[in-house]
């Protein structure tokens, strides 16, 4: 291929989905040309990233060529406004016939028979699927190092741990094989990843996105969203993918509200009579001192574009991470019971000597099949819900989540937003906190607290910190508001822009780019 | 209401491997003891604040329940449902016995 075609791709994979989106409406690109662009991104960044646990080459070129076809006969009115535009998943979000495995061992091979609500939305909106990203297995982890199958690097610096779960979607789209992606937060899954590879990560209102498909983590916890570069993608993605979904119990039967278009008001960069809450709680002691910087100038640039600031104190905060680390595990050990051996995933007999029952294959298959990590959390959930326990650590964590809901409702009746640090540390060292489960959950202390009371919560990059690392800005809005905070963040990202002379992601180092350009 | 500050014995963590169904070995037992102690003393405060008169949250955004239309729809085939089994027979899943031998 020419050295002309080889630049233009370059700049193809560097622009927004949104833009990408522009140019397909006005045909100067096809989807898949997008799709062939990343795919060749992808192939020259894989060896150092290792984003992906598995590329669809050839379900999202197909599915680009039928977009195309649509397209070119005039039938694509009425789809969203990303129609076309290639995207990741988390596989943590099942896909028919592309194999899905939580990046476990005990998951190797299934094909699930059924696609999730927001596959069956990106799929009739003509997105095509570049491949599913890699994550701490189930979705249980802050670094994606307990991934059974790969190791998720940090494009900013590849010698240093991406974030988690949703590692694999954030480094994907940090690194530009993918405009978007999708993920799922549990406890800070989408939005950490997100502070540490510069990316925007949003936890949508728990229920405001069917979760239909995403495989149960901790079923009142878990919320599925989008992984982007830019605030306005991360908008457009979650009308595409939220509203209510029969298939979901939990799903809220309400449209969402005009999340798009507060993101476009949001980047006139105006806040005038917006006021924002400054979580006392969360913030200074504990952060590092570069994330504390980036996040205190941040702050003020919502000042200087007319937001109101105030203190609020939300009390119970102290207490969230204990609530988290007794409902999530207890809601595991719950969940992942279904995986038995039984019907689908893998079967250990029992070594010879033991008697060859259905009990005994079960815990030679879970021990075999799952990790130590989630292995730690279904022991420390079986044993919070078992008899003589359950009030005492099941019941006071419930409580506790009442008392957090409680903080939460107090402080959004002095402001419209809500704001902290999104994580405590940049991107830290493979290995660093490995063999530390307690240091590993500190570094969800500020996004768990959005999952125990259901609100949404986003993370935009605020600037790098003086080791040269992202650091990500927090906003939380009330329960089914997620407009509210859209709006703030798209006038901080305008305003961070604006000053910098251009995006965060412009300052990375992306040698796989510049080899494709050669 | 009583507090509990747990200690997690060898013996303890082994029913609870036994309970979850995970054979867990001996080595992941000594490790797993350690870091639950650690956890557990870090989770244990919740204790602290929940009194008597604050009602529990199991969903954070409660819903009112309501009927569904009755509409039927396909479910999966038997053969959908069996694709990955690790073991069918006659379209039914094969497990092994559910009896020891005694």
């Amino acid at each position: 291929m020419s050295q002309q075609d080889n630049s233009r791709q370059d700049d193809l994979v560097r622009l927004s989905a949104a833009e990408m989106a522009d140019k397909i409406r006005n045909k100067q690109v096809s989807s898949r040309e997008l799709v062939e662009a990343e795919l060749k991104v992808i192939e020259s960044a894989e060896p150092s990233i290792q984003a992906f646990l598995h590329i669809s080459k050839d379900e999202a070129l197909a599915q680009a060529d039928a977009f195309d076809k649509k397209h070119a006969s005039g039938d694509t009115e009425g789809l969203p406004e990303l129609a076309g535009v290639p995207i990741a998943i988390k596989d943590m979000i099942v896909t028919k016939g592309i194999e899905t495995t939580a990046a476990s061992k005990i998951l190797e091979g299934w094909v699930p028979p059924y696609d999730a609500t927001v596959i069956t939305k990106i799929k009739a909106a003509g997105m095509p699927i570049l491949g599913k990203t890699n994550l701490d297995e189930f979705a249980q982890g802050s670094s994606t190092e307990h991934s059974a199958y790969t190791t998720t690097h940090n494009p900013w610096d590849t010698e240093r741990v991406p974030g988690g779960s949703g590692g694999g979607s954030a480094s994907a789209v940090a690194s530009f094989e993918a405009p978007v992606a999708l993920g799922t937060d549990t406890g800070g899954s989408i939005r950490q990843p997100g502070a540490l590879t510069g990316t925007v990560g949003v936890k949508p209102t728990y229920g405001g996105v069917s979760r239909f498909g995403a495989i149960a983590m901790a079923s009142s916890l878990d919320q599925i969203g989008p992984v982007s570069r830019t605030v306005l993608d991360a908008a457009l993605l979650h009308e595409l993918i939220g509203g209510y979904d029969e298939h979901d119990s939990t799903s809220i039967p309400k449209p969402l509200p005009s999340i798009v278009k507060a993101a476009r008001e949001g980047q006139k960069m105006d806040l005038k009579g917006v006021k924002v809450g400054l979580i006392k709680e969360i913030s200074g002691e504990g952060f590092q001192p570069g994330v504390q910087a980036r996040f205190d100038e941040a702050l003020k640039a919502l000042q200087n574009m007319g937001a109101e600031v105030v203190e609020v104190s939300c009390p119970h905060l102290s207490y969230a991470l204990g609530a988290y680390y007794i409902i999530m595990p207890s809601e595991v050990s719950s969940n992942l019971a279904r995986y038995d051996g039984m019907r689908y995933g893998l079967r250990v007999m029992p070594p010879t000597g033991t008697d060859q029952t259905a009990a005994n294959m079960m815990a030679a298959t879970r021990e075999a099949g799952f990790g130590d990590e989630v292995k730690r959390r279904i022991i420390l959930g079986t044993y919070a819900l078992s008899a003589g326990y359950y009030d005492a650590w099941y019941g006071s964590a419930q409580k506790v989540r009442t008392l957090i809901i409680r903080d939460y409702e107090n402080a959004f009746k002095q402001c419209d937003v809500l704001v902290s640090p999104t994580s405590p540390s940049t991107a830290f060292k493979f290995g660093e906190k490995m063999d530390d489960p307690l240091t590993m959950y500190l570094e969800d202390v500020a996004t768990i607290p959005a999952n125990l009371a259901g609100v949404p919560a986003m993370s935009i990059p605020a600037g790098l910190s003086d080791d040269g690392l992202p650091v990500g800005f927090q906003f939380f809005a009330p329960q089914m508001r997620d407009d509210l905070m859209y709006k703030p963040a798209a006038a901080l990202e305008a305003a961070l822009d604006q000053a910098r002379g251009g995006p965060m992601l412009q300052s990375l180092k992306t040698p796989w780019l510049e080899s494709l350009a050669k | 209401m009583m507090w509990i500050m747990p200690t997690f014995t060898r013996e303890e963590i082994e029913h609870l491997g036994d309970l979850a169904r995970i054979a867990l070995t001996d080595e992941e037992v000594t490790r797993m003891q350690g870091q639950l102690n650690v956890i557990a003393d870090a989770i244990a405060k919740v204790q602290e604040v929940a009194s008597d008169d604050i009602p529990p949250t199991a969903n954070p955004v409660p819903l009112e329940a309501y009927m569904r239309p009755d509409v039927a729809v396909t479910p999966l085939t038997q053969e959908q449902a069996l694709a990955d089994a690790p073991a069918t027979e006659d379209g039914m899943f094969v497990a092994p016995r559910i009896m020891g031998e005694e």
